[in-house]
């Protein structure tokens, strides 16, 4: 197997750094909401989409991925973002809607953009996707070997932006990769009921696009077959995408009373947790247990320094409302 | 409104669906589609238990392709169905607004009056709960702006059933608005306005009628939904300090019943319009014109109107609490107007 250790160190101690970054997010995104729980209410209000048991996707292809390199996601951004090297302060600052926040408080946790690492995201289902083909269509244009990854999940999948963006890159030839996180549902439905073919590997086939899939949220098989395409993109030999079946341990949102799916469902998938597989394969590889320790510790330690910064960060003004429609002196 | 023994109380969604059901009782060719309406009874409860009633075949969830099925519907109203769709959320027009602005609202012009779309696009609207700028707004005007649709806004579980009856019988395209925070959702803030007497039985509210809601002589208070919600808690504020605001609830932008704002104009001499949508071109600038070609020299004072001042929708709550018309801001404006 050739997966370089560091990188496998990479992939443990990012998601980690996730896993705790949802988890902590749970009780956060609880405060205030009780004993009645009110969506608007609390230390961070509106919708919250989280992603404990989607790691794998995002480490994946991120472990190949520079800074020049641009990354969009969806709804669901958490994971695709920290694995991209989104300012961890920034972005959980502009989640609790402060002025220190990635967008100054205006966006909040669907709308995350830090320019600095090229990562967008948005609350339109499929939307990030054509943005991803325009980046590459840059890179193309620009003659760098900067790539474009397009997080989506399999629901979005049958948008006509989906459709469009694939034959768009496929007959420009364009440096994208679009990762498909299949968690099985959108929202409530099953993908088996929205979607016509068993895998959108078959949709890549019709585009005239390479098509992998990845079975069982794996890292390690996400990892390999994300080098293959990067660096097929990096030389200018066309898109990729790459369906992953992924895991989401919560609800939609958090609120999500889940009457859609059997109680026995989320258990059963935490039995093959990613994070355990990846601990278990450190091992194997010679990782002492106190290694693995420090790794999370670092995680820890810098998830609760972001969600610190955040809480210590002040509101932005009224007044603050009004500014950023328009580039300023234009 | 009369006074009943038996008040039968209901939510904002619970009134919907009953009307849905209602008419998909009574008629084979309606049917429900879009994301989620089916187990899920509609991530804002407007079908909740329909699924469990009906089935798949009459409530069918859809894939996230709004282009596709927004377009079904109209397909099949042309044949004679009476669909009626649901858009999730109002911003997510963008993905399907040909088919709506283009189509589902030109066909009957176009075709000289030969095809008709009885069908109902029923879109979830509104703000006040951090949900930003894309799941926040209402864009009421948007939809009115187009000829050939009827866009409704009800504001009362009353309201909300007998409007969609009235909706799903008309041979018309629809737009028919429910405000997410007037459902009575338990996950949502919790209004005493989101649940209301509701008759059981099948009866309309027709289209194009505005309600006036609580009469007055000073000043005339025009607004929809959340912002009529909010007039009217001003109103009564306004009355413990001697003004006597009359509070007009729209319910419909197309078509606009302009007598009803007219008459009262005439009466208090004085107009505020309230708007949850964008402020410029939309519907506060669209009653100012229709009273200022027509009752000009009723007013006393220059029109105000409260909207959301041309900023999307921020996230951060002092941001949009800031930029939504607040009780206190049309209580303020309304002193303005009398006292000036
Ligand atoms: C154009 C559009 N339609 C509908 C929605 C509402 N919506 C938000 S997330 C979602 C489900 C998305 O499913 P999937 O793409 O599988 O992503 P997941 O939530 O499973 O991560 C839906 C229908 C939306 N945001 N945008
Ligand atoms: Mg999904």
């Amino acid at each position: 197997m050739g997966v370089p250790i560091e990188k496998i160190e990479w992939m443990y101690e990012t998601m980690y750094k996730i896993r705790y970054y949802e988890e902590s997010m749970v009780n956060i995104y609880a405060e205030g909401k009780s004993p009645v729980f009110n969506i608007g209410a609390g230390t961070v209000p509106g919708e919250m989409h989280l992603a404990a048991g989607q790691e794998p996707a995002a480490v994946g292809i991120c472990a190949h991925l520079k800074r020049e390199d641009t990354v969009t996601a969806p709804h669901r951004p958490h994971h695709n973002a920290i694995a991209k090297g989104v300012d961890l302060n920034l972005m959980t600052a502009e989640i609790f809607g402060r002025k220190t926040g990635l967008g100054r408080g205006k966006g909040g946790h669907m709308h995350l953009f830090d320019p600095n690492v090229k990562f967008s995201c948005g609350g339109i289902v499929a939307a990030g996707l054509p943005h991803a083909v325009g980046a590459a269509l840059a890179a193309q244009m620009k003659g760098e070997d900067w790539v474009a990854v397009a997080f989506i999940g399999e629901g979005a999948a049958n948008a006509g932006a989906f459709h469009e963006s694939l034959n768009l890159a496929a007959v420009w030839k364009l440096p994208l990769i679009v990762v498909v996180e299949d968690n099985a549902y959108g929202i409530s439905v099953p993908k088996s009921a929205s979607t016509a073919v068993a895998s959108n590997v078959e949709r890549a086939a019709a585009y005239g696009i390479a098509g992998y899939s990845v079975k069982d949220n794996d890292p390690i098989t996400m990892y390999e077959i994300s080098e293959r395409a990067v660096q097929l993109a990096r030389r200018g030999e066309g898109p990729t995408l790459i369906e992953i079946e992924t895991f989401r341990y919560l609800g939609h949102f958090q609120g999500d009373p889940e009457l859609y799916r059997n109680k026995q469902e989320v258990p059963s998938l935490q039995k093959r947790d990613p994070l355990l597989r990846v601990e278990a394969l450190l091992k194997k590889q010679g990782i002492q247990e106190i290694e693995i320790k420090h790794m999370q510790e670092r995680a820890i330690a810098q998830v609760d320094a972001a969600y610190q910064f955040a809480r210590e960060s002040d509101y932005p003004n009224a007044t603050q409302a009004f500014e950023d429609v328009f580039v300023v002196g234009m | 409104m009369s006074i009943s023994i038996h008040k039968r109380l209901l939510t904002g969604n619970k009134a919907l669906a009953e009307a849905i059901a209602l008419e998909m009782e009574s008629d084979p060719n309606v049917f429900v589609m879009g994301e989620d309406v089916g187990v899920y009874g509609g991530i804002f409860g407007a079908t909740e238990g329909l699924y469990q009633k009906f089935g798949s075949t009459r409530v069918r969830d859809t894939p996230i392709s709004e282009t596709g099925f927004i377009g079904a519907a109209i397909g099949a109203a042309a044949e004679g169905m009476r669909p009626i769709a649901e858009l999730m959320f109002v911003d997510f027009f963008g993905v399907c607004m040909d088919q709506i602005y283009n189509h589902m609202a030109k066909i009957h012009y176009m075709s000289g009056g030969h095809v008709k779309l009885p069908m109902v696009l029923m879109t979830a609207v509104g703000g006040g709960y951090n949900d930003a700028a894309q799941h926040s707004q209402t864009l009421y005007a948007t939809f009115a702006h187009m000829p050939g649709l009827k866009v409704v806004a009800p504001s009362t579980p009353y309201d909300l059933k007998g409007m969609m009856i009235s909706a799903i019988r008309d041979d018309n395209p629809v737009v028919f608005m429910f405000h997410k925070t007037l459902q009575g959702l338990g996950w949502m803030d919790q209004l005493d306005y989101s649940i209301g007497h509701v008759p059981e039985e099948a009866y309309t509210v027709p289209l194009g009628k505005a309600n006036v809601v609580r009469e007055g002589k000073d000043v005339t208070i025009v607004a929809i939904q959340m912002m009529m919600h909010r007039a009217n808690e001003a109103a009564k504020q306004l009355a413990e300090i001697g003004i006597e605001a009359e509070v007009i609830d729209l319910r419909s932008l197309v078509p606009l019943d302009k007598e009803t704002i007219l008459e009262s104009v005439r009466k208090t001499h004085r107009l505020l319009i309230v708007d949850e949508d964008y402020r410029s071109y939309g519907m506060t600038a669209e009653i100012s014109a229709i009273v200022a070609e027509e009752a000009l020299y009723e007013l006393e004072v220059p029109i105000r109107r409260l909207a959301v001042p041309d900023v999307p929708i921020p996230y951060s709550r002092p941001l949009e609490q800031a930029v939504i018309p607040s009780v206190e801001a049309i209580l303020d404006a309304a002193k303005q107007l009398v006292q000036h």
